[in-house]
């Protein structure tokens, strides 16, 4: 297993945001993580990536365990992630925003902006302006960019259709399926279950900061009781 | 040159050296309120290192970069409380460092305390010219560099720069040391200009000009601090210059008035300040003949 994370805890004060969570990639796999709002899916993956202290559990990449890393440390290891609401830095130019994806690359990196350049001609385009004038999509197009600059082993994503057009999400899956090709594993947090479970080779569910329900893509949409995590059946 | 515009250049060059002292930390989002508190640090322990009674008696051009060390050190030590604050308290954590290091010199006998201290070697307009404009390219310099765009990534977004490996703690830490090293470079410039110093001058007045001078004139580019200071130093001289002109004694007499009036216009119409990047960015499209870049949302977004 690439990234695995066995028996996570994450508390806020009396709020315990994931309970006793398991959870693993294999090279090469999209994962996809679901739950209604309050599930502990962000706060998941703020623990994986070191940027929240859990209370119990471990986090293991590559065999390594990775649970008392600091998060700058994690990333130059190959954990990204890229965070809700896409998060970019809104005075500095384009080109400036992704000069930061590869802040802890020491070797050269000027091919790959070119390559994001070719992609993205947008981006291009306006490189040299601040990323604040950017559309939604472009945005949310400039913080994945940015975070393949990091050249991770595993990028989080951390519901990345939120406040896209259905085009725009569209696009945006495809290319999570593009990059997947190429060989990134990737773990998806996504509300959008439909989109995420027709891209993810595995899902979880979880509800209240713990599994309800896991298995392959296909099972998962076959299941009824997916709708219910979603209602708060059990809760 | 006239003594007047002398004169003038030399407390325009002193306010620069100011400005950029507090830019560095405002560009990575600190709100410094102390440089009162490191220009009277750094002119009292030049004058002492060069005072040949009392003190080491070293020539100038070695006490001063002694007491930007010192000052530095200074910050290095006091930044690990003080950036456990952050905005309105952070002003008010610098702020009582500035009162603590006025309070210390005041009541030290062997500096002069409420008496003030002369300053023996003096810093006439050709050594402080150049050292504002030196200290105006360092700052291009250093916020293009990789630290340059680690300051201003953690202004954007702190929790975001530590996604992408940035220690966000240490780079704040370099930020507020450097930053209160070149106001301390400022402090010692000012004790050997005029030659006496005492700490009623260094007042919490000042400190609130030059963090004015670096957020009216912006903290995006390494253009706001100077536009600012030039602005703001040379618009009370000007109001002055236009009542000599026209006889108007009431335009003396209530230029501050208008001083204010004029800081809060700015606030309201350019809360990003005066030189945003956009701005810059489009003026330097044109110089190079290219078409402007094509903005969908033209007005600049405030960070």
């Amino acid at each position: 297993m690439l990234l695995e994370v066995k028996g996570l805890d994450v508390r806020y004060g009396r709020n315990h945001a994931v309970k006793s969570l398991d959870l693993s990639l294999a090279e090469g796999e999209i994962v996809t993580v679901l739950g209604a709002n309050g599930a502990g899916k962000s706060s998941l993956l703020k623990a994986v990536q070191g940027v929240v202290r859990p209370a119990a559990g471990s986090v293991h990449l590559g065999g390594r365990t990775i649970t008392g890393w600091s998060a700058p440390r994690r990333v130059r290891d190959g954990l990204v992630l890229v965070p809700e609401g896409r998060q970019i830095f809104v005075s500095m130019s384009v080109h400036e925003n992704l000069l930061m994806g590869a802040y802890t690359r020491r070797d050269g990196y000027d091919p790959e902006i070119a390559r994001i350049y070719e992609r993205f001609p947008n981006l291009a385009e306006r490189r040299h302006m601040p990323a604040s004038v950017l559309s939604g999509g472009e945005q949310q197009m400039l913080a994945i960019s940015r975070a393949l600059l990091a050249r991770p082993k595993v990028m989080m994503l951390d519901e990345p259709s939120l406040g896209l057009s259905p085009l725009l999400v569209q696009n945006l899956f495809d290319m999570i399926e593009d990059l997947n090709r190429e060989g990134l594993t990737i773990l998806l947090v996504e509300q959008n279950t439909h989109m995420a479970l027709q891209t993810a080779h595995r899902g979880y569910v979880l509800e209240l900061g713990a599994t309800v329900l896991k298995g392959t893509a296909a099972e998962l949409l076959a299941d009824d009781r997916l709708e219910g995590a979603y209602l708060g059946g059990s809760s | 040159m006239s003594g007047y515009l002398e004169s003038q250049l030399i407390i325009l060059c002193l306010n620069v050296i100011f400005a950029y002292g507090i830019f560095l930390p405002a560009a990575s989002g600190q709100l410094n309120l102390g440089a009162a508190g490191f220009i009277t640090l750094g002119a009292y322990s030049s004058a002492w290192l060069n005072a040949s009674m009392g003190g080491l008696g070293l020539p100038m051009f070695f006490s001063i970069p002694l007491a930007m060390l010192f000052c530095a050190f200074v910050a290095f030590v006091i930044s690990f409380p003080i950036l456990r604050t952050r905005g309105v308290y952070m002003v008010l954590a610098t702020f009582a460092f500035a009162e603590v290091v006025s309070g210390f010199v005041i009541n030290l006998d062997f500096l002069g305390g409420a008496a003030g201290m002369p300053v023996d070697d003096h810093a006439n307009i050709n050594v402080v010219l150049p050292v504002a404009l030196g200290v105006v390219l360092f700052s291009f310099y250093f916020m293009a560099t990789r630290l340059g765009l680690t300051f201003r990534s953690i202004h954007d977004d702190e929790s975001v720069a530590t996604l992408f490996g940035v220690n966000v703690r240490s780079a704040k830490v370099a930020a507020f040391t450097i930053g209160a090293a070149l106001t301390s470079l400022g402090g010692a410039l000012y004790g050997h200009h005029y030659n006496y110093i005492e700490t009623q001058t260094f007042n919490v007045l000042l400190s609130i000009y030059i963090l004015l001078y670096v957020l009216l004139g912006g903290t995006q580019t390494a253009w706001g601090p100077l536009v600012g200071a030039a602005f703001f130093t040379a618009i009370p001289e000007l109001l002055r210059q236009v009542s000599k002109e026209t006889g108007e004694q009431w335009i003396a007499d209530t230029r501050f008035i208008f001083f204010g009036a004029i800081i809060v216009l700015m606030m309201v119409v350019r809360p990003e300040g005066l030189v945003t990047r956009t701005m810059v960015e489009r003026l330097s499209r044109r110089d190079k003949g290219d078409p402007p870049a094509k903005t969908p949302a033209a007005g600049e977004v405030s960070s």
